[in-house]
């Protein structure tokens, strides 16, 4: 405990206030902590703004939500209508809405832009390993909150869009159908499921989200922020054992991300106020039609932002089984001729690629393709383990690496776009190859991430005065 | 690399085509653009409540509302509204949802957002509509005697035959691979309309500039602030980036 302060009789009142609350509560500790005594290294480039917009993006979100909450209705019968009321009604509620709905495609751009720094940078590399985790955890949690809140207008895409996503679950052996169930909490999706997506869209998520939040921010003021260089700050310190590199995050970087934020806000403006629908990507049109039960629609595609992963699902053909089957095997095989481990382990790898085999070829590949979607996702979390490079940097990476890395990006962006269409003949050979190449990517990093020749790794940051 | 490219053009190429198969048969045409234009709301509004209002519904769109559009409530409750219905009253169709299906098969849809519903990746929701209700003619193997370009075997007959008069589509045989195939090649007026093609299109326009400002009445209001928001926005970044070059000016 700190000790209580006594401030002379004729201080200033403002600075009496501040002693009063300080005696009781750790106010200006905290703002020293994490504002201005917290040092971040300076040479931070543009993509470091990421964090401080999703942090943005998602006040907009709760801020926005709490005024929608006030007039929507989730009950079948009425919450197409009452977004509508919303929309014509309301006063300014077409502009809550619109920010609201701009504001998800807008968390998921920040998201991924947010993480991919962190790939090429390595910010998910020893000591930060723990804010890589609770990052993947905010995105998985993240794309909850969407899949929820996207059922809430009761539209024809909300709709379709949850049902399928649900009997996906039904597709897990001997649970599935009664998971399925309870998630619906009906055998379709109806006005059960929307009560509790509602639910859990508007406070159960939420709460776990901003948990995870805090989380990875002080997991991340634990340790420091890396940056482009990917040196470590703390490693030169002056002789009052402040970074050499480092400079107070308030006022230098709190001024950067006001200019950074207005940018921002100007093109989530433009969107908001001249193009809220996006192409019918933000807003789909389908979505403009209210559910109907019985009425399928032609094609249902989920929100841009979850395509890539509805790929790798659809990629998940009874043909394509025999190709994993065979990766399975492959990888296996490398293991027990090439791993420098003893015989009972490669024992146990031989049974266990039977066995996985053996249930690979035995449950039906919708299962797969289930398990491939959220393994898309899961494998992230391995991210920091999976990375055997002699360096954190894409700077002092082989040249090769920006290549790699730009196919992944092309790759992905690919897989994005097929998930909007429907399936085709091309479209299913191209996914399943950009499916393989997403989980080789990660998959055989413990072995491409030695190789190449990696350039020196300069013991100071690298800083061009503004 | 220039392989892989080729390869990706060529998969987006092919996908996009298939996507295009799913479509409509026929090419949109381009609505008018006239979501500004009072007068065209306004007459647009007056041949909705006459020729859509009887059957279709815009369940969430209130008479009042029509403010927005210039008219006073004097002149919506006097020329807009049946004599029971008050100015807040949404704007419901009298038809009965159980003969209507019988008669039609299906129940008329809501009209309130049907201009943002009808887009498309390639079209507008207005482009549709304006095309659709151009599109109809005389087929006397449908149970109406209406069929349509746009949307083929559509159970709505012609609303706006009166205006328009009566139209066969007529076909032209195209010999192709050696197969013949029936090709559409244009329309022949059986009997005259109230108003010559050029005024009908005219009218088309408005009924559908009306149906898109319906779909959104603050459109216009979210442009006009909109643009106020982008400036206020511009000066702010402005300052920012200033501010944020004097506090770093001195960082070495």
């Amino acid at each position: 405990m700190a000790e209580f302060k006594e401030l002379p009789s004729d201080a200033p009142m403002a600075q009496k206030a501040l002693n009063w609350v300080d005696n009781r509560f750790p106010l200006s500790k905290l703002f020293n902590e994490h504002m201005a005594e917290y040092y971040a290294p300076k040479n931070f480039n543009w993509w470091y703004i990421f964090g401080s917009l999703a942090l943005l993006v998602l006040v907009i979100q709760i801020v926005t939500g709490i005024f929608l909450v006030m007039h929507y209705k989730p009950d079948a019968a009425t919450a197409f209508a009452s977004v509508e009321y919303i929309m014509r009604d309301v006063p300014w509620g077409w502009l809550i809405r619109y920010m609201h709905s701009t504001g998800a495609s807008m968390f998921f751009v920040v998201v991924y832009l947010h993480m991919y720094r962190g790939l090429i940078y390595g910010s998910y590399r020893k000591p930060r390993e723990l804010v890589w985790v609770f990052g993947c955890a905010i995105f998985l949690v993240l794309m909850a909150e969407a899949f929820m809140g996207y059922l809430l207008p009761w539209g024809q895409m909300s709709y379709w869009g949850a049902q399928v996503i649900v009997n996906l679950f039904s597709a897990i052996p001997f649970v599935g159908p009664d998971l399925a169930l309870l998630i619906r909490g009906d055998f379709v999706v109806g006005d059960a499921t929307l009560n509790r997506f509602f639910s859990f869209h508007v406070i159960a998520v939420p709460l776990v989200l901003l948990g995870l939040v805090v989380a990875h921010i002080i997991a991340l003021h634990e340790v420091g922020s890396n940056n482009p260089d990917g040196v470590e700050i703390k490693a030169n310190k002056d002789a009052s054992g402040k970074p050499l590199d480092g400079i107070p995050f308030h006022p230098y970087y709190s001024v950067h991300d006001i200019f950074g934020v207005s940018l921002f806000l100007m093109v989530f403006s433009a969107i908001v106020f001249f193009a809220p629908e996006f192409g019918g990507y933000f807003l789909e049109f389908n979505n403009f039609i209210p559910a109907d039960p019985l009425k399928t629609p032609p094609h249902i595609a989920p929100v841009w932002y979850f395509t890539p992963f509805y790929s790798m699902l659809r990629a998940i053909t009874t043909e394509m089984m025999y190709v994993l089957v065979a990766c399975v095997v492959l990888g296996a095989l490398l293991g027990v001729l090439k791993a420098k481990i003893n015989g009972l382990f490669k024992a146990v790898i031989v049974g266990a690629a039977v066995v996985v085999s053996a249930l690979m070829l035995s449950i039906d590949a919708k299962f797969w393709g289930v398990v491939v979607m959220g393994g898309a996702v899961i494998i992230l979390f391995f991210l920091p383990w999976l990375d055997n490079s002699q360096v954190k940097s894409i700077r002092y990476r082989p040249s090769w690496n920006k290549w790699l890395y730009l196919v992944f990006v092309i790759n992905f962006f690919v897989l994005g776009y097929l998930g909007i269409l429907p399936p085709s003949p091309v479209g299913e050979r191209v996914s399943q190859v950009g499916t393989l190449f997403y989980f080789g990517f990660f998959l055989l990093m413990p072995w491409w991430s030695r190789l190449g020749e990696f350039k020196p790794v300069p013991a100071r940051v690298t800083f061009k005065p503004h | 690399m220039k392989k892989i490219l080729m390869g990706l053009a060529l998969a987006l190429g092919m996908s996009s085509a298939v996507l295009a198969a799913g479509g409509p048969g026929i090419p949109m045409e381009k609505a008018p653009k006239r979501v500004n234009d009072m007068a065209a709301l306004q007459n647009g509004a007056k041949l909705f409540v006459n020729y859509c209002l009887n059957c279709h519904s815009a369940g969430f769109m209130r008479y009042n509302r029509l403010r927005d559009i210039g008219l006073t409530d004097k002149q919506i409750q006097e020329n807009l509204t049946f004599a029971t219905e008050k100015i807040g009253d949404t704007m419901k169709a009298s038809i009965n949802p159980a003969q209507a299906k019988e008669w039609f098969g299906a129940n008329p849809p809501d009209l309130t957002v049907i201009a943002r519903s009808k887009a498309a990746h390639g079209h507008t929701g207005p482009d549709y509509i304006y095309t659709f209700l151009r599109t109809y003619y005389r087929d006397d193997t449908k149970a109406t005697g209406w069929n349509n370009l746009a949307f083929p075997s559509v159970g709505m007959p012609n609303p706006l035959w009166e205006l328009q008069g009566q139209r066969v589509a007529t076909y032209e045989t195209v010999e192709s691979h050696g197969h013949e195939t029936q090709v559409f090649k244009g329309f022949e007026q059986v009997t005259a309309g109230t108003l010559t093609p050029l005024q009908f299109d005219n009218a088309v326009g408005d009924l559908v500039a009306y149906l898109q400002w319906m779909g959104e009445p603050a459109q216009n209001t979210r442009v006009r602030v909109g643009v106020w928001v982008m400036i206020f926005l511009g000066l702010f970044a402005l300052i920012a980036w200033r501010l944020n070059a004097s506090f770093w000016k001195d960082v070495k």
